[in-house]
């Protein structure tokens, strides 16, 4: 069958290829070649192992042998010792800080434990369309198992023990949302699945009902037998028609196999789940904005208490969780709250989804065990920062939440530590960004989203964001103040305390804490009218260098709006009237006589 | 077909997983090859509904005998469209950015001969049954 014996796997993501791995790939296809082996072994190039800090990194299967922090000049022994001899290498394996001990293959390292998946467990396994590949993975016995061996208080009970919180922003502990829901008397009660994602960069619960649906029909049914409620909502924005679609197949598989509807497996119980279409208002993913707006209202939020466990849908006690924190349920019941538990920090149990995005090498999504540290996220899971550039800061919690920079890369991530910091959980969104960025802009982008979304109902939010918003336009413009920044400050203190509800308490957090940890990036913009991350199309201007300029014509052939001038093979000279600051020229020039100033 | 109990589950688990065994280690074992296509938004959104039929077509003309089947986001959202590759008696290996190419060459020399190729992506998590 195979035509090749062994395969070496050299690394060939941007962290390893800067330290020089396309050249080992080189060396080691001369070696074999020099040897004759190279009908044997194959050299391949593959994506990033993620695992940059130690890297180049070279693996070799079928022994599964890992080498780090590997030079060109290894090459020669990896094929002497490795292939010819067969023995690993021993010098380049990489050691075990915490014991010293070599470690030969990848299972050993702990950085690939870094990832653990509960809540993504199936999502790119199973085929999602097909309830069979769902069931072959304990798929529905969590939900068989509550209905026939415990009582609802005792699934309450495994939940409550398993520390859960709810994933959608707030972190309230679900087992104690179940139980207060459970303790109301009424003929009918809802459980609702939030599944209107907002917060712009954040998919992960998109993801979810796109590839495995069935882990949230089973949770939200497990949820109406410990609450007492036979019906099921799920609010669903009409942006997500591929999630909406397969979650509709999923439901029809479900109630095929009886596993909704009247009398499920037996037990008397009966439950079934309907869709329900949203906008795509942020304002929604609120718990009583998206209440009303399931019962045909304006999707607006009103005062709490009553909270919607009391009275909720159409007045009735009703529990809302949110996607990812209903998709952990059916793993709590089968494997235990104990081994729930035993992952995560102290107060924030299990895992969390985090949606990496912005300037890292691996956008994507991850789980990870909560307690990980930002920087294992982003330079060892995202692969770093990409193209090189040094790290400034990065987004938590979206438009609620705030910038996090180099000072906080070390503190343990759960819901405690990032309020803590300044920052809040969120849904999980995290964008990276870097020295390019300018946090005045970064701030002033999140406002633009909160201006949209807010629903207007109260005045602060609805006047006061938008005020906010003029301020740092006026800013970025290079016509603010130092006045303006303290005006910022009063302003976003009095939205936070007079709002009705989130998002209006939030928006001004992403002002508050750019304001923070970068007042002196502010100053720059008020005091020198200067942008240092070079953002701000107001604040800077292209300027062509006497001594530098040959008098190619080129700027002055590319420019759109014909703000260069020039005689050929004499100095160009750019009308700072005329010019947009597009940037074409600065692009175009071959002598760099072009530059931001 | 009803699920009537909780037993009646656990049959019907065990019978799907026979036939997903069956698949593995069935008559044709050193055949069967499963592919899977992570096809969630971003995948579909970079091409992998069309690298999905391609692979179908290309490995019914020939003749191969494989599963491709579809699954949701594998994470690995930079490297769309990516595919998962598991050879029986082998572990699974996943590709990122596959295009037409690609996939001919993962089905040439992958799937037919046994060869690994350029574009391999390294598994980064450990899953539930860890």
């Amino acid at each position: 069958m195979a035509e090749n014996k062994m395969h070496i796997l050299v690394c060939g993501g941007t962290g390893c290829r800067a330290s020089q791995s396309e050249q080992i790939v080189n060396n080691l296809k001369a070696e074999l070649e020099s040897q004759n082996l190279n009908n044997d072994v194959r050299v391949l190039t593959t994506g990033c192992f993620g695992f940059c800090e130690k890297g180049p990194v070279v693996k070799v299967v079928p022994d599964n042998t890992f080498y780090t922090e590997v030079k060109p000049s290894d090459a020669v022994d990896i094929v002497n010792e490795h292939i010819v001899k067969g023995r690993p290498l021993q010098r380049l394996l990489y050691k075990n800080p915490k014991n010293n001990y070599k470690v030969t293959s990848t299972a050993g390292i702990d950085f690939y434990k870094k990832q653990v998946r509960i809540a993504l467990r199936n999502c790119g396994f199973v085929d999602p369309e097909n309830i069979d590949e769902y069931i072959g993975r304990d798929g529905y016995e969590a939900l068989g198992t509550c209905l026939s061996d415990y009582s609802p208080a005792e699934v309450i009970d495994i939940i409550k023990k398993s520390g859960l919180r709810g994933r959608g922003g707030g972190g309230f502990p679900t087992g104690l949302k179940w139980e207060i829901t459970s303790k109301e008397k009424n003929d009918q009660k809802y459980v609702v699945c939030n599944a209107d994602e907002g917060d712009p960069g954040a998919f992960m619960d998109r993801s979810i009902l796109e590839g495995d649906p069935h882990s949230v029909i089973e949770a939200m049914a497990i949820c109406g037998y410990c609450i007492g409620a036979n019906k099921g909502l799920v609010y669903i924005r009409a942006e997500y028609p591929l999630a909406i679609n397969r979650l509709k197949i999923a439901l029809s598989q479900a109630s095929e196999y009886g596993l909704l509807g009247n009398d499920i497996m037996g037990t008397g119980f009966d439950f079934e789940i309907e869709i329900r279409y949203g906008a795509g208002a942020f304002v929604c993913g609120e718990e009583t904005a998206l209440i009303h707006s399931m019962e045909g209202s304006r999707g607006e939020p009103t005062f709490k208490p009553p909270f919607p466990s009391v009275s909720g849908y159409l007045g009735k006690p009703t529990n809302v969780n949110n996607v990812e924190t209903f998709a952990n349920i059916p793993v709590i019941i089968n494997k235990g709250a104990e081994w729930f538990s035993s992952i995560g920090s102290e107060n924030s149990k299990g895992t969390k989804v985090f949606a990496l995005a912005g300037k890292v090498n691996n956008v994507g999504l991850i789980e990870v065990p909560m307690g990980i540290t930002l920087r294992e996220v982003i330079f060892d899971i995202g692969g770093g920062i990409r193209n090189g550039k040094k790290f400034k800061a990065v987004q938590t919690g979206g438009p609620s939440g705030g910038c996090l920079t180099e000072k906080d890369l070390d503190i343990p991530i759960d819901y405690d530590n990032l309020i803590k910091a300044g920052s809040m959980m969120g849904s999980g969104g995290m964008i990276v960004m870097d020295e390019d960025d300018c946090m005045v802009s970064i701030a002033k982008f999140y406002l633009e989203f909160t201006l949209d979304e807010s629903c207007g109902k109260c005045t602060p939010c609805r006047i006061g964001n938008k005020r906010l918003h003029e301020i740092l336009d006026k800013i970025t413009k290079g016509k603010g103040t130092e006045q303006d920044l303290e005006r910022l400050k009063l302003l976003s203190n009095v939205i936070k305390d007079t709002s009705l509800c989130g998002l209006g308490q939030t928006s001004p957090n992403p002002v508050l804490s750019t304001l923070l940890n970068f007042e002196d990036e502010y100053l720059a913009h008020v005091r020198e009218g200067k942008c240092p991350a070079g953002q701000c199309k107001d604040l800077l201007k292209y300027e062509i260098d006497p001594d530098l300029c040959t008098g190619c014509t080129l700027c002055y052939r590319n420019c759109p709006v014909g703000a260069i001038s020039g005689e050929k093979k004499s100095v160009h000279y750019i009308d700072q009237s005329i010019c947009i600051k597009c940037g074409v020229c600065f692009q175009k020039c071959k002598f760099k006589a072009i530059s931001i100033v | 077909m009803k699920v009537k109990s909780l037993a009646d589950l656990k049959k019907i688990k065990a019978e799907v997983q026979e036939k997903i065994k069956l698949r593995e280690q069935g008559e044709n074992a050193d055949k069967i090859v499963q592919i899977k296509v992570a096809m969630a938004t971003c995948g579909i959104a970079s091409g992998a509904k069309e690298i999905m039929s391609y692979m179908i077509e290309e490995l019914d003309f020939r003749g191969v005998d494989a599963i491709v089947s579809q699954t949701g986001c594998m994470g690995y959202c930079y490297a769309e469209p990516t595919i998962e590759v598991i050879v029986p008696g082998q572990s699974p290996v996943i590709y990122g950015f596959v295009s037409k190419e690609k996939a001919k060459e993962i089905i040439e020399k992958h799937i037919v001969k046994g060869e690994l190729v350029d574009g391999i992506i390294p598994v980064t998590f450990k899953t539930i049954d860890e």
